[in-house]
């Protein structure tokens, strides 16, 4: 299953290139045109000649990982995120360093060896470390360069009741969905784009949006669903099995009325579950193709994903599949009524 | 001019960030023998352009940049007394300021000192636990308020008074080294390309306002649109109390950096370059992309590959940073001859992945 | 002027809702411009063409205002609000808010140990609903609601919600029925969500391609008690930006109208300010670079439902702004 394969690819910001390969030989018999930009986004088109609005459907190739910064005189490896991570979500996890996937094991001290008040605060960066099982930095440095990234080494894997569990779903979910759409014409020019380092300040979008000049852009994303105990109900933001969530507005844009409209209607239409993202916090790639060259209408639909930019996050098909459908009918319509 | 004197003439002129165009005059005539025209634009950052050897129509372009800009404060209120009250102009730290001696731009440069209250009237405790914030902070210039008020207006810039000086070593200390030593480093790696062949157009671009927001090498680059860039910065030396992830050693060579910032081709050709003709180099490594032009550079328009080039330097955002004028003239030899490689086959490859 | 500011200090128009107050600023314009437009975003763009010797000059007001979108509905009518744009939560309690339809609520406050537990999560609105059912037929998700409109006058100084940045539109709007023909190209832009990043402003200035630019907004003052330290005062004229943290002041821009205010004898005063932004930020990085500056009202308690300016400076602000975009010396700003 497509969405398997790219949960289980490596690809943090700027290091894409193992998504990427593996999402050019997905959908390369499928599209018209196909290339890579200068930071390395993937624009694909179909329909560059057809009449209609010129649509630009984006997700963001990149994962949030981490970065080797230091080697110490024991092997270990210290490090710093790339993207936003919590860092208590790191300690005692397994990661895969590297182009050559090498495992290794963010450690922690044992709980025998802490003092009490240490166990009441998270561990700083500052004393996180990736352990490969080397004996001195030399020996290290035969494995690891400065610079290598490591990913979370978590594989998808399905639980009862539609649900999965893997990791970057934030934003496999999109690239996925977007992939299993050009294998449809639309009547319309659209352009497929899998974007790059959306995780370090939305920097590949902007530059894609440039390029292409869209009449309008919509966003498939991955967001935070915290429908967990613990949490009051109007702080849930999205829910996992409610449907695909809409975006209302968040950090870097405020949703065009007329897609939204549009979007909600083919949703009431068809009986697809929706909701809405009831947070507005956090950002993504449309907050930058918003705002490229006079503008471009934008919106936002995601799935929701609890425990996101952790190890370990889940998700529900069955809501995958209601916003692969959502936006494939929002497409259709698009191209018969425009905007 | 040799390094010694060129980097003194650069610190101690003023150049605070928004108000640049005081030092053009000096970059004209640094980099005058080294290349074919210049160019300022609207919000002035500066162009050297050295012309390649391509006889093609659209000659391809790589764009280095290095900030004029310095930080520094602004009159924000003149007060009875004729206490004058700043704020800040790009990120200083508020501690490094008092007993500081400053230089206040009106129709005139007056000078003043920037007051702390005397240890003799301050109590133990507030010694050891407070630190001087910004607001408590004014700059005494023997003026009164009338006196004042004729020469200096609010929203007058103020440029920290330190000459440059040479210590042991190569090394040298002022302020304005962040990003001076840049600019030194554009200027000589200019010079050495006077002995190589290289394709490709270069644009040495001193920038305006990197230090509120790399503003101008936004544009700068957006006008000229590269196929390429490289920024060069500074980054931090180790000292006590920083850690080796944190800071490159001093007077070990300059800092090439890998992060989302820096295109992995550019990042190969100075590594390998600098391997080539034994120039000593360190690696830096960024878990983000902000900090530098780099960042500016990298989006514009459709994409521009880019990559940076750090001088190392202690005591950051003071009124004496520290360098190694080796680790410059290492830099400038790694530019001239990295940018002496760049061939067709290198551009076409930018788009590749 | 008077006017025209309580007419679209009226306005409904929270950031990304810019609907009616558009409408509302075309019919006080129309008739006085050449052109007029809406582009991507929304922003209304009114043009004054010149005769093609001159500059081509960019001014910008936006016309959003801050307020709170509803996010959730409980079961007992209660709404759940964030914020659009810089709102404080301490000038939220027991405050009324308007919908566009007219619907009126009141924020209400859970219960605190502290004031300084004060936060956005523990505030909620009051429509005075009696359940989620009775809620729902007048608001949904997604609805936004600004602080309910007062315009108070006396005389001298006017208090009122959303003078951040009526009141700039107040300005371009009399510029634009006083000012003479100018040899100029004005591209008056009425902005949209600037209270949320300056937005609208990027995407203008991108389809303009002006030759320099000027913001009209708000600025904070430092005359009241125990007042952030500023040297800006109300009633000591039009306050020509030096810096914000959203950018410095092309200087060449600040000493041209400097000039221009002592020339035409209008009362000027300089403004740095340490925080906060406008417009100019997003115009100046634009392409290549355009050179601006921001012209500014001193207004009191901004962001709050109640800001205060002096008529005054609101007059000098506008004549300040026709004598620049009248003037035919421009070129001289960009000179070294």
């Amino acid at each position: 299953m497509l969405l398997e394969k790219m949960i289980n690819a490596t690809g943090i910001s700027s290091r894409e290139k193992e998504i990427r390969d593996l999402i050019r030989e997905e959908i390369k018999d499928n599209v018209d045109e196909i290339y890579t930009d200068k930071m390395g986004n993937l624009i694909a088109s179909k329909g560059k000649e057809k009449d209609g609005p010129k649509v630009m459907l984006a997700a963001h190739m990149d994962e949030v990982g981490l970065m080797i910064t230091e080697i110490t005189s024991e092997g270990l490896l210290k490090f710093q995120p790339v993207g936003g991570i919590d860092k208590r979500v790191l300690v005692s996890k397994p990661v895969l360093v590297g182009e050559d996937k090498m495992a290794g094991v963010i450690g922690a001290k044992a709980i025998h060896l802490q003092k009490k008040s240490e166990r009441d605060k998270p561990i700083d960066f500052d004393n996180l470390y990736i352990d490969i099982g080397v004996n001195s930095k030399k020996e290290a440095e035969k494995h690891v360069d400065l610079g290598d990234v490591a990913v979370f080494s978590t594989k998808y894997e399905e639980l009862g009741n539609g649900r999965v569990i893997g990791k970057a779903f934030d934003d496999r979910v999109g690239c996925s969905i977007i992939a299993e759409l050009t294998e449809y014409d639309f009547d319309m020019p659209v352009y497929f784009v899998f974007t790059v380092q959306e995780e370090v300040g939305l920097r590949g979008a902007g530059v894609a949006a440039f390029d292409i000049a869209p009449d309008l852009a919509l966003v498939l994303e991955g967001t935070t669903a915290a429908d967990v105990p613990e949490n009051k109900e109007h702080r849930y933001s999205t829910s996992v099995g409610k449907g695909p969530a809409l975006t209302l507005m968040d950090r870097t844009v405020i949703a065009d009325k007329n897609i939204l409209t549009g979007l909600i209607e083919v949703a009431e239409d068809n009986g697809i579950d929706y909701q809405f993202r009831r947070t507005d916090a956090g950002g993504n790639d449309a907050g930058a193709i918003s705002l490229s060259r006079e503008g471009v209408p934008s919106a936002v639909i995601s799935l929701p994903c609890r425990y996101i930019h952790s190890p370990l996050s889940l998700i529900d098909l069955d809501d995958y599949n209601k916003m692969s459908k959502l936006v494939k009918l929002y497409l259709e319509r698009l191209a018969r009524k425009g905007i | 001019m040799n390094s010694q004197e060129l980097i003194k003439e650069l610190c101690e002129t003023t150049a605070v960030t928004g108000h640049e165009t005081n030092i053009v005059p000096l970059l004209k005539s640094a980099f005058e023998d080294f290349v074919d025209d210049f160019q300022i634009d609207k919000l002035g950052n500066f162009a050297a352009v050295k012309k390649g050897n391509s006889d093609k129509e659209n000659p391809p372009k790589i764009l280095l940049a290095a900030h004029m800009d310095e930080i520094g404060l602004m009159v924000k209120k003149i007060d009875e007394n004729g206490f004058i009250k700043f704020s800040t102009v790009g990120g200083i730290d508020p501690r490094t300021l008092p007993g500081q001696k400053v230089k206040v731009h009106g129709k005139e440069s007056i000078t003043g000192i920037i007051g702390a209250m005397p240890p003799h009237l301050l109590s133990a405790e507030d010694m050891d636990s407070k630190a001087y914030k910004l607001d408590e902070l004014y700059i005494d210039t023997g003026y009164s308020e009338e006196e004042l008020n004729e020469i200096i207006s609010i929203g007058d810039v103020i440029s920290m008074d330190r000459e440059l000086l040479s210590l042991h070593n190569d090394y040298v200390s002022g302020k304005a080294l962040d990003d001076r030593a840049g600019v030194l480093m554009m200027i000589e790696a200019a010079k050495e390309l006077q002995r190589l062949n290289h394709e490709i157009d270069v644009y040495f671009v001193a920038t305006v306002q990197e230090e509120i927001g790399v503003k101008g090498a936004i544009t700068s680059t957006y006008d000229i649109f590269p196929d390429l860039g490289i920024a060069i910065d500074v980054c931090h030396g180790l000292m006590p109390g920083v850690n080796n992830s944190e800071a490159s050693k001093m007077n070990d060579g300059p800092a090439i950096a890998l992060g989302p910032q820096v295109h992995q081709d550019i990042f190969a050709l100075l590594k390998d370059e600098a391997s080539k003709r034994s120039i000593p180099y360190q690696i830096e490594t960024n878990n983000s992309p902000f900090g530098t032009d780099a960042a500016g550079m990298q989006i514009a328009r459709s994409g521009v590959a880019t990559a940076l080039i750090s001088i190392p330097l202690r005591y950051m955002h003071t009124s004496v940073e520290l360098i190694s004028l080796n680790d410059v003239k290492y830099g400038a030899q790694l530019l001239a001859s990295s940018i002496a490689a760049i061939d067709d086959e290198f551009l076409e490859g930018l788009r590749c992945y | 002027m008077l006017e025209i500011l309580e007419r679209v200090t009226a306005g409904f128009g929270p950031a990304g809702q810019e609907k009616n107050i558009r409408e509302l600023i075309k019919t006080e314009i129309e008739g006085y411009v050449d052109e007029l437009k809406v582009d991507n975003m929304g922003n209304l763009i009114a043009i004054k063409k010149g005769n093609g010797e001159g500059q081509k000059i960019m001014l910008a007001a936006h016309m959003d205002e801050i307020g709170i979108m509803i996010t959730h509905i409980d079961d007992d009518g209660f709404l759940r609000f964030t914020t659009v744009g810089g709102v404080n939560p301490k000038h939220l309690v027991n405050r009324n808010f308007v919908f566009e339809d007219g619907t009126v609520g009141t924020v209400g406050v859970e219960k605190l140990d502290s004031y300084k537990d004060l936060k956005l999560d523990k505030l909620f609105l009051d429509i005075g609903a009696e359940n989620k059912e009775k809620a729902r037929e007048t608001v949904g998700i997604g609805d936004v609601a600004v602080y309910q409109k007062k315009f108070n006058n006396n005389g001298q100084r006017v208090i009122s919600n959303s003078l951040d940045d009526r009141a700039g539109c107040a300005v371009l709007i009399s510029l634009l029925k006083e000012m003479d023909d100018s040899i100029n190209d004005i591209y008056a832009v009425f902005t949209v969500q600037e209270e949320v990043g300056t937005r609208g402003a990027g995407p203008a200035a991108f389809g303009i391609e002006p030759d320099l630019a000027l913001a009209v907004d708000v600025t904070g003052t430092g005359d009241t008690p125990e007042a952030h330290t500023m040297d800006v005062k109300l009633g000591n004229g039009a306050a020509i930006k030096v810096m914000d943290r959203g950018s410095i002041a092309h200087p060449g821009i600040k000493k041209m109208l400097a000039e221009l205010a002592e020339e035409n004898e209008i009362s000027y005063q300089y403004e740095v300010l340490e925080f906060g932004a406008t417009d100019a930020r997003a115009i100046q990085l634009s392409r290549g670079g355009v050179p601006s500056g921001t012209l500014s009202i001193p207004t009191r308690y901004i962001h709050s439902p109640s800001e205060m300016l002096d008529l005054d400076d609101l007059r000098d602000c506008t004549n300040l702004l026709i004598k620049f975009v009248e003037c035919e010396k421009l070129a001289k700003i960009y000179k070294k």
